[in-house]
């Protein structure tokens, strides 16, 4: 296969972006995306020019590192029938010969690093506003003393399995960062382990998503549309009722 | 040349933290042996730990909420994405909950047993002595394990053992973990204990008197190259299988920081222990990146097969008759069948293509003797057209769906239609930087858990045994046996002008330099991928004294070359992919060497390896424990010398030896 890439070039944060053409030839319909992107780059490398950067780390899908605005959606999820990460898209979604563009996440609360990498540190600082459970190494007790739910831990399963990529982000008109913290409160809030802090945690998290610059939420779902693990967009109405919930409570605990 | 001008032997070794005594008396007592740091003292302290996966992640965490100032660092964005997230099956403890009779004594038991008899008996007694504890500290963190309608944790049997004691969630057991550990160590981030570094990459460890003082890195940004130091460092680096070029280890998997420790004076052990992994999905061409694992529960209902004939090998499978079909693992271990150990159900795929009778595409395959191409088809046939028979479509779907959507996804092909195609593929390295029964190397105050160490899991490792090592030393081992060397405190201050971080940051700049000074004309990867090849071919499976040789002469001649014509474009002072890899490779180029040489000392078939010289009359592996039953720590004399072998000989007191057998 023949493809032809328009890509985003931008040397850093400081600097203007542009997008850039290149031709790729020797294109395999097996190749995931990110080969197709290391074929290029091997043959930028040899002729001296700079490769194009991109993240991606375990290109299993589970990682979240990669993440590329490809055709203008997020992760690029082509002709697949399922969304998946970049990584796990392949080349025959493509067509012989096909022009495809190829952009970072944009997003005010990501800006770019260079080219097609930017900087999510944002999404670590909503889990240390709160997204996890209070408990010190050593001072757990029995697994089995306190019961799970079966329903309540298959729910909050369904949540965990989020991996913090940031395709909802790029994909809302918005810029929200909702759909990752809900998914977020949502798995803790549905465990009996998570109560004690369930009320406090929705206050701090969300004031600490507005305080990152993310945007707020519509109710679009264009997020839930992208998200490579389908992390369901009722997550962030039950995001909301804690939230209200919270605001009742004294001081949220 | 003969084997013994490849190296020096050295003195023999001894782990001596481990009291003496009953075998499960010895973790308390070495806990109550160890020295305490006043809480009051621990915020004076500081503790470097490189890595955020399940070993890095979990030590940071916990070392932060006893009060220790910890400086975590990691390569990817953020600490959730170590590679320890992609590990799929499940984690073993020796709970009892399904009251068959499990215990501690026999996860200890199994656990040697499959390590083939190669790994430090107390260290492992201990590993299962935590396990438990690993169990409530997830539930406790709100990791989702898979449950029952009573609300109580369901288990499942995993690895070929007899008991159900593997705790899972979905077959994304390894994300949830990490989610686990990484909650609490954003915690201890917002609560200023733990201050984390994102793309930052270890480049060199700084000695002081012979203690481990600090390290240099790189931030992946900026290029800044910057010292960072502390009382202790910890590595929790992981794996080296990236060092075969392809493996299911994520791309930016590395031995850097190891390596780094090991050209200090840090011991290498068992170097050339690598686990290979049967149910993979097959390479599709030379521009493969990396590959796929599939959990090998698939094992227990498909049915692995090759042609009869090589001609029938490009026919659709579906057209080949029974008769013409060899289903060899039935054939040849009518026993155990398609359930055959992961080293043996490797190695046979292996035979099979190598006779001609491999499926699928083929790929070009080089002779590094003779430079010759061939084209060789990697793949043998996983079948489930029977399991779908006798338990129809549905029953396979909710066993396997989400692994067959994964090989739809990656291949184009439908499992339900077509057979599956399977290779064997590097999964984990059993080998590591050489540790004591307090995790602490060879170096003073240099400490190593997870799999950057060598130190559980033997010669192989049981399925389900790597989340619990991690989880294991990151929270119960490290920050109980740390306290003993820290009590030594304080140690004397290291500023910034210190002779021997000056002369490190003036190292790491210099050899920078010279990467991006080269401006030859090969990739960085294609030195990469030839350096696997020759690695895939000649250190994986099967190994032969004459095949190692030649491996470590022709690395010998690719290292000359990478240091004389790779191309590393850009500059030090910028986001700089391509030389953060250059790095990395060239650090794999010595390991490699090492290992060859590891591997061609140890002439035994052990394990996940099979060594051609050692084996049955019918071709099965021999082990000699007369000559190898010991651990292998390799000492470092400089580039291009020969190493120095130190063996620490193990002793088994609480365990009979066994040779293994599946006929």
């Amino acid at each position: 296969m023949i493809i032809n890439l328009r890509v985003w070039r931008q040397a850093n944060a400081q600097s203007a972006g542009k997008m850039v053409s290149y031709r790729v030839e020797g294109v395999s319909e097996d190749m995931s995306f990110l080969e197709m992107l290391d074929l290029l780059n091997e043959d930028l490398t040899v002729k001296g020019e700079e490769p194009i950067a991109f993240d991606h780390d375990c290109r299993e899908g589970i990682c979240g590192m990669c993440g590329i605005v490809i055709n203008g959606a997020a992760h690029g999820r082509a002709n697949s029938p399922v969304p998946t990460t970049t990584c796990q898209l392949h080349m025959r979604s493509f067509a012989d010969g096909a022009t495809i563009d190829v952009e970072p996440w944009r997003a005010g609360a990501f800006p770019v690093i260079k080219d097609l990498v930017v900087d999510r540190t944002a999404f670590d600082r909503i889990i240390q506003a709160g997204g996890f459970i209070s408990i010190n190494a050593g001072s757990a007790p029995e697994a089995h003393s306190v019961p799970a739910p079966k329903i309540q831990a298959d729910r909050a399963f369904d949540a965990a399995t989020c991996i913090g990529c940031g395709a909802c982000v790029a994909a809302c008109p918005n810029g929200s960062g909702m759909l990752f913290t809900a998914a977020k409160i949502t798995h803790l809030a549905m465990l009996p382990q998570g109560q004690p802090e369930r009320y406090s945690r929705v206050k701090t998290m969300v004031a600490q998503h507005d305080a990152d610059g993310f945007g707020g939420c519509t109710n679009i779902g264009e997020c839930a549309a992208v998200c490579p693990k389908q992390i369901p967009l009722d997550t962030i109405s039950a995001l909301n009722r804690d939230l209200m919930k919270s605001l009742f409570k004294k001081d949220g605990k | 040349m003969t084997v013994t001008d490849y190296y020096k032997a050295g003195a023999d070794i001894r782990d001596t933290k481990a009291p003496a005594g009953a075998i499960e008396k010895k973790w308390s007592t070495r806990k109550f042996q160890a020295r305490l740091v006043n809480p009051a003292n621990r915020r004076k302290l500081t503790v470097i730990v490189v890595g955020t996966g399940l070993a890095g992640g979990a030590a940071a965490a916990t070392l932060g909420e006893a009060g220790y100032n910890v400086l975590n660092f990691c390569y990817q964005d953020s600490p959730r994405r170590a590679h320890s997230i992609a590990a799929q099956g499940g984690i073993n403890a020796a709970k009892n909950y399904r009251n068959d009779n499990d215990s501690t004594m026999r996860l200890f038991y199994d656990t040697v047993k499959g390590g083939d008899y190669r790994a430090r008996e107390t260290n492992v007694y201990r590993l299962a002595e935590v396990s438990n504890n690993i169990i409530d500290q997830c539930v406790a963190q709100g990791v989702p394990f898979a449950r029952e309608y009573g609300g109580l944790l369901d288990n499942r049997s995993f690895g070929g053992v007899q008991v159900q004691r593997t705790f899972y969630a979905r077959g994304q057991t390894g994300q949830q973990l990490l989610i686990g550990a990484y909650q609490s160590l954003e915690r201890q981030v917002a609560a200023g204990t733990v201050q984390m570094h994102t793309r930052h990459e270890m480049l060199e460890l700084i000695l002081v008197d012979g203690r481990a003082r600090g390290i240099v890195t790189r931030n992946m940004v900026t290029g800044a190259i910057e010292a960072h130091t502390a009382d202790a460092v910890v590595l929790a680096t992981g794996g080296y299988g990236n060092v075969f070029f392809l493996s299911t280890n994520a791309m930016g998997c590395n031995v850097t920081a190891s390596w780094r420790a090991h050209r200090k004076g840090a011991y290498f052990g068992n170097p050339c222990y690598t686990q290979i992994h049967p149910t993979c999905i097959p390479v599709h061409g030379d521009t493969q990146s990396k590959l796929t694992l599939m959990s090998e529960s698939l094992r227990n209902d498909g049915r692995i097969w090759v042609p009869k004939r090589a001609e029938d090998c490009t026919k659709d499978p579906r057209q080949i008759p029974e008769e013409d079909r060899d289903y060899y693992l039935e054939r040849i271990y009518p026993a155990f069948g398609n359930l055959v150990p992961r080293d043996i159900a490797s190695r046979q795929a292996k035979n099979m293509c190598d006779e001609g009778r491999g499926v699928g595409p083929a790929v070009a395959e080089v002779d590094h003797r003779t430079g010759e191409e061939r084209q060789v088809r990697r793949g043998v046939y996983l079948d489930f057209a029977s399991a779908i028979e006798r338990l129809g479509q549905k029953a396979v779907e909710t066993k396997y769906g989400n692994l067959f959507d994964m090989y739809a996804q990656i291949t184009g092909e439908n499992p339900y239609e077509t057979p599956m195609r399977i290779y064997p593929a590097v999964h984990y390295t059993m080998g590591g930087l050489w540790v004591d029964y307090d995790l602490m190397s060879s170096i003073t105050g240099l400490y190593v858990t997870g799999e950057a160490n060598f130190s559980d899991h033997g010669a192989n490792r049981l399925g389900a045994s790597a989340l619990m090592q991690g989880l294991a030393d990151g929270y119960f081992v490290l920050p109980n046996t740390i306290n003993d060397y820290l009590a030594d405190a304080p140690f004397e201050k290291i500023g910034q002008d210190h002779p021997a971080v000056v002369e490190a940051l003036a190292g790491v700049n210099e050899r920078i330099n010279r990467l991006l000074s080269i401006q030859g004309t090969r990739t960085v990867d294609s030195f990469h991928k030839e350096l696997g090849n020759i690695m895939w071919e000649y250190c994986g499976m099967e190994r032969t004294e004459e095949g190692l040789t030649f491996a470590i002469g022709r690395i010998r001649e690719l290292r000359e070359e990478f240091w004389s014509n790779v191309k590393v474009t850009g500059v030090n002072e910028d986001f700089n992919q391509t030389l953060e890899r250059a790095g990395r490779v060239a650090d794999f180029l010595e390991l490699g060497e090492l290992m060859c040489v590891d591997a061609l000392v140890r002439r035994e078939s052990c394990g996940g390896h099979f060594r051609a010289e050692s084996q049955t009359e019918d071709g099965e592996a021999l082990r000699h424990d007369d000559e190898f039953l010991h651990v292998s720590a390799w000492e470092f004399t400089g580039p291009g010398n020969a190493p120095i072998l130190h063996k620490e000989p193990l002793e088994y007191e609480f365990i009979e030896l066994k040779q293994r057998s599946y006929k």
